[in-house]
C-alpha cells in the first residue's frame, strides 16, 4: 500500500480526457464524476447516472456492444468501481474495443463523508488487469491522462481501465439535470434513434 | 467456437425454451444478459450458439439490470435472464430503470415456490412478484409449458413496444425441483 505524492485535480484530469472527445458517448458514475463530467461541458451524450450505484462501467458495456464503432467512456470513482467490481470480468468476457473505464481514484467516499475507501488497500487497476482487461493502467500524471485521452476517444484494441489517483479535496458541485428521461431522449437523439 | 463459449455447437432449444429462444429472435433482441441458471441452460446455449446474438454472462444479477439499460439506449433490444434468487439483488439498480423508462424484459426461472428441497431459495422464491412490483416491475407468469410462449409474446410486447419493465416468471414446476438427495 503507498500513497502517491502526485495526486492530479480531479476536474483538471476530466476535461483533459473528454476536451477532444468527438462521437463518444460519456456514461458517469454517481457522486462527484457526474459533476466532473458536468463541469467539463454538458453534451448531447452524457448519461449522467444519480443512483444505480455500481452500474456505470456495466452500462457503458451495454452502449458499447450496441454502438461497436463509437467510442464509450465510462467516467467513475473508486467507491462506485467496488461496489460493481465483478463487472471487470463481465467487460473482460466480452472485450469490447470501443470501451474506456476511467475511475477516478481518491481513496475515499467523498460523498459520505470521506470514509477511507478500499482502495487505499485494494489495488483497482491490478484487479482490473487480473479479471482479464489487458490495457488496466495507473495514472499520476497529466502527460499519462493525455495519452489516455487519445486512447478514450479512438477504437482500441481491447477495453481499456484506467485507474487515476486524484487529489482528496471536495470541490464545488457542478449539477447536470436529474432528469433521466430527458437525458435518455437527448442521448438516443443524438446518436438517430427514436426518443423511445 | 471459443474457450468463452465452450457450450456454442449446441442446437436450437425444444419445448419451451425454444419458445421464448424464438421469440426473443423474432423481435430482434441483440444482447442477451444472464447469471448462469440451470432453468435457462437451454436457452443460454442456443442464445451463445447464434451469431446474431450477444450472450452477455454477469457476475450478479444487477449488473444486467444496468447492462439492458446500456444496450437500449445505445439501439438495442436486450432482455435478463436470471433465478428468482438474484431478483433480490436488482432492487436499487431497477431504479435506474425507473429513472430512465423502459424498455426492460426478465426471465426469471422460480425456485423455492414448488417441492423446493433447500429452504435457502424460499425467501426470495416467495418474495420475488413483490419485490419486482414494489419497483414498478410488471409481472408476467407462466406454469404450465403451453403458458410460456403467450407470456413471453406478452412480455415482449409490453417491453419493446410499450417501454414498459417487464418480468417474465418461468413457475417451478416447468423446470422440476432440483434433487439434492435420492
Amino acid at each position: 500500500m503507498s500513497t502517491p505524492v502526485n495526486r492530479l485535480d480531479r476536474r483538471a484530469v476530466v476535461a483533459r480526457l473528454l476536451k477532444d472527445r468527438g462521437e463518444a458517448i460519456v456514461v458517469t458514475g454517481l457522486g462527484s464524476p457526474t459533476y466532473d463530467v458536468a463541469a467539463a461541458g454538458d453534451h448531447d451524450r452524457n448519461v449522467y447516472l444519480w443512483g444505480a450505484m455500481g452500474g456505470c462501467a456495466v452500462m457503458a458495456l451495454g452502449i458499447a456492444l450496441a454502438r461497436p464503432d463509437t467510442p464509450v467512456i465510462a467516467v467513475t470513482g473508486d467507491g462506485e468501481m467496488l461496489m460493481g467490481i465483478g463487472s471487470f470480468a463481465t467487460i473482460a468476457m466480452q472485450a469490447p474495443k470501443n470501451l474506456t473505464v476511467v475511475v477516478l481514484d481518491n481513496g475515499l467516499y467523498g460523498e459520505t463523508g470521506g470514509q477511507a475507501s478500499h482502495s487505499v488497500v485494494a489495488d483497482l487497476a491490478a484487479i482490473a488487469g487480473a479479471s482479464g482487461i489487458a490495457d488496466a493502467r495507473a495514472i499520476d500524471a497529466m502527460g499519462d491522462v493525455e495519452t489516455l485521452a487519445g486512447r478514450a476517444t479512438a477504437l482500441g484494441n481491447g477495453p481499456c481501465v484506467a485507474v487515476v489517483r486524484i487529489e482528496q479535496a471536495e470541490l464545488e458541485r457542478v449539477l447536470p439535470t436529474r432528469d433521466g428521461h430527458a437525458i435518455r431522449a437527448r442521448v438516443r437523439q443524438s446518436l438517430g434513434l427514436s426518443i423511445d | 467456437m471459443n474457450a468463452l463459449h465452450p457450450q456454442a455447437l449446441h442446437a436450437s432449444p425444444a419445448g419451451w425454451p425454444g419458445d421464448i429462444f424464438s421469440a426473443l429472435k423474432t423481435a430482434g433482441v441483440r444482447q442477451v444478459a444472464y447469471v448462469p441458471d440451470g432453468g435457462h441452460a437451454e436457452l443460454i446455449r442456443a442464445v451463445h450458439a447464434d451469431p446474431a446474438m450477444v450472450a452477455i454472462p454477469l457476475t450478479t444479477e444487477e449488473e444486467g439490470v444496468a447492462l439492458v439499460s446500456g444496450a437500449w439506449l445505445g439501439g438495442d433490444r436486450a432482455c435478463l435472464l436470471m433465478q428468482s434468487s438474484g431478483v433480490g439483488n436488482c432492487i436499487n439498480m431497477l431504479s435506474l430503470v425507473r429513472n430512465m423508462g423502459g424498455p426492460f424484459l426478465t426471465f426469471v426461472t422460480m425456485r423455492g415456490e414448488w417441492g423446493e428441497f433447500n429452504p435457502w431459495q424460499v425467501p426470495m422464491g416467495t418474495g420475488t412478484p413483490d419485490a419486482f412490483r414494489l419497483m414498478g416491475v410488471h409481472v408476467l407468469r407462466a406454469d404450465r409449458p403451453e403458458e410460456v410462449g403467450p407470456a413471453t409474446a406478452a412480455g415482449i410486447r409490453m417491453a419493446y413496444e410499450g417501454g414498459s419493465a417487464v418480468a417474465v416468471l418461468l413457475a417451478q414446476q416447468l423446470i422440476g425441483a432440483k434433487v439434492f438427495v435420492k
